[in-house]
């Protein structure tokens, strides 16, 4: 179906990610992935993360290099700013997540994308982290995301590819749903 | 089916667990009324004659019409004999039942795809205090303790409840999962008469892109509401109930966890809806009715609040009660043929099951969007039938 409308190219290959859905419905057990990072301190808040095996189609992968992430704190709480805060990383991975599928969603539709440009803005209350106020949560108190797409498509069948791309998301769905986390000592 | 086969004098019983309309008459709340107006409760040769047709069906009115038919059709139903296995036999199938065996060289699947309500995995971690009911359990709001209810599910079902309980005067908060919204009444005519008269309902499983997809696509959010109002969730936060996002999850300590999606929720819902108005519009300029109806118009979009609440006491005694108005599933424990896929379900191609002999009808999609109405069954069975009768034939002995 993508292959025949091949006029619009936003440089996605639906027709590989038909075929791999397909592929999965029938062997459910390659679909079980698991993503990796890892993290080492470095000095005061700053830590520097990378990125680069991960598991999937039944074997262990890798990414074509490895990815590194510094993070760390702003000067204004005493820190030397050498990387994005956690948390900008959290809006990062979001931000990213929903234009790969806004991307994805627009090939599968036929609608050519020539700009998409996001900016989010995550609202914190400091006191949660800093255990000032125990009511008030460490993380966001909302986030809100904002889209500029030109593209060909009416505004009503954008609205629909931003929706379509929420409701497909992993990281939208794992900042908006409740995630067991296990954390321990080795 | 049953007059279908009569038709072909294809000789058949129809075995029937309790009476006709067995679902109706135990499984479902009071008030329920049937969802599509009376004149599009078209059964072969049996349609409504009566003084309301685009009023909707009470639930004793819909018991009464399908026994009438049954018996308008002398079908050959068997009642109180419930069916304990079918399973392939020499000549055919042997159907066990409480009241002895049968061996037939056909079967129909017609038990229906709302046997069981579903109940999330979350509702093991509902604290002790709390009442729970399913929609198969929910009659009326006087089964209710007093108190704060927290209805779970926003299809057709869950809207109708939440509804009629918080007008009871138990506050109601509605969790919202994946919906369809639709207005009952579209430029002066009801959505099934678009829907039926555009072609919509008549849509085949082998014309649309996705079967597996359109056949998991829940049902219109639409209840058959004796003034023909519609009743999407901005009239129920009109009247006071309070929407949050899809139950998440339930902690130790007695707090339900909402999804944060609850705005793209209502945004999908809203996109959908307005997709298949678009499509009305174009049907009716294209055949000529732009005239002859009320002009085109959209709904409001749904109203959300600014943040909506992502968590809820429910062990602090303001929910007494939960409705898990969260779908159904069909009950195939009968079955003992190899013919489910991962997820239970039959496998078909339109009702044809993948074991030469089997048919399955009255499952969404089974061969046309209309599939599971009762005004879908009788085009469905004239195919099946066909497709049985030719079967019988190039099989006979």
């Amino acid at each position: 179906m993508a292959e025949a409308s091949s006029s619009t190219n936003n440089g996605v290959n639906v027709a590989a990610l038909i075929e791999a859905r397909e592929a999965l419905t029938k062997a459910p057990a390659a679909a079980q992935f698991k993503w990796r990072a890892a993290c080492e301190w470095k000095d005061g808040t700053h830590s520097h993360s990378t990125v680069e095996g991960f598991y999937g189609l039944g074997q262990e992968q890798h990414h074509k290099k490895t990815f590194t992430f510094d993070a760390d704190h702003p000067e204004l709480f005493a820190s030397e700013d050498k990387g994005a805060t956690p948390v900008e990383y959290v809006l990062v991975g979001l931000a990213s997540c929903l234009t790969a599928g806004i991307a994805a969603v627009a090939q599968y539709r036929n609608i050519q994308l020539r700009s998409v440009t996001a900016t989010l803005e995550g609202d914190m209350d400091i006191q949660g982290i800093l255990g000032i106020d125990d009511e008030v949560r460490n993380g966001f108190g909302g986030i809100k995301v904002t889209y500029k797409i030109d593209a060909d498509a009416k505004r009503e069948d954008i609205e629909a590819l931003v929706a379509q791309s929420q409701k497909r998301s992993a990281v939208y769905d794992i900042v908006t749903n409740p995630t067991n986390v296990t954390v321990v000592v080795d | 089916m049953s007059r279908c086969l009569s038709e072909r004098s294809i000789d058949h019983v129809v075995l029937e667990r309790s009476e006709v309309a067995h679902t109706w008459r135990t499984e479902r709340w009071d008030s329920l009324r049937l969802l599509t107006p009376n004149w599009q409760s078209r059964r072969p040769g049996f349609g409504y004659r009566g003084p309301d047709p685009d009023g909707y069906r009470t639930l004793p009115e819909v018991i009464d019409f399908i026994t009438a038919y049954a018996q308008a059709i002398s079908a050959p139903v068997r009642p109180h004999t419930r069916v304990t296995s079918v399973r392939r036999a020499e000549a055919g199938y042997l159907v066990r039942t409480d009241q002895g065996d049968w061996s037939c060289r056909t079967v129909v699947i017609a038990s229906g795809a709302f046997n069981i309500a579903c109940v999330p995995g979350v509702a093991d971690h509902v604290p002790r205090s709390v009442t729970t009911f399913t929609t198969q359990q929910y009659r009326n709001p006087d089964q209710l303790p007093a108190g704060g209810v927290l209805v779970v599910g926003a299809s057709s079902s869950g809207t109708q409840i939440a509804n009629e309980i918080h007008r009871s005067g138990r506050p109601v908060t509605l969790s919202v999962g994946e919906h369809i919204r639709a207005p009952r009444m579209y430029r002066g005519k009801d959505l099934e008469w678009w829907m039926d008269a555009a072609g919509i309902l008549d849509e085949r499983y082998d014309q649309v892109d996705d079967i597996g997809r359109a056949r998991r696509v829940p049902s219109l959010q639409l209840a058959g509401t004796p003034d023909r109002s519609t009743l999407d969730l901005n009239a129920l936060t009109g009247i006071g109930v309070r929407l949050v996002g899809r139950l998440a999850g339930i902690t130790g300590s007695g707090k339900a966890q909402f999804a944060g999606s609850l705005r793209n929720i209502c945004a999908l819902s809203d996109l959908k809806m307005n997709r298949l108005l678009n499509l009305i519009d174009e049907w009716a300029q294209t055949n000529g009715f732009d005239r002859m109806v009320e002009p085109s118009h959209r709904l409001p979009p749904t109203a959300v609040e600014e943040a909506p609440p992502l968590a809820l006491d429910i062990a602090n005694g303001e929910i007494r009660t939960i409705i898990w108005a969260t779908g159904y599933r069909p009950d195939y424990s009968w079955l003992e043929l190899p013919v489910f896929d991962r997820k239970g379900m039959v496998r078909h191609d339109g009702g044809v099951v993948s074991f030469q002999g089997v048919y399955l009808m009255g499952v969404p999609f089974a061969r046309r969007r209309k599939s599971t109405l009762i005004d879908g069954a009788g085009d469905d069975a004239r195919d099946l039938s066909d497709h049985l009768a030719l079967y019988l034939r190039q099989n006979s002995a």
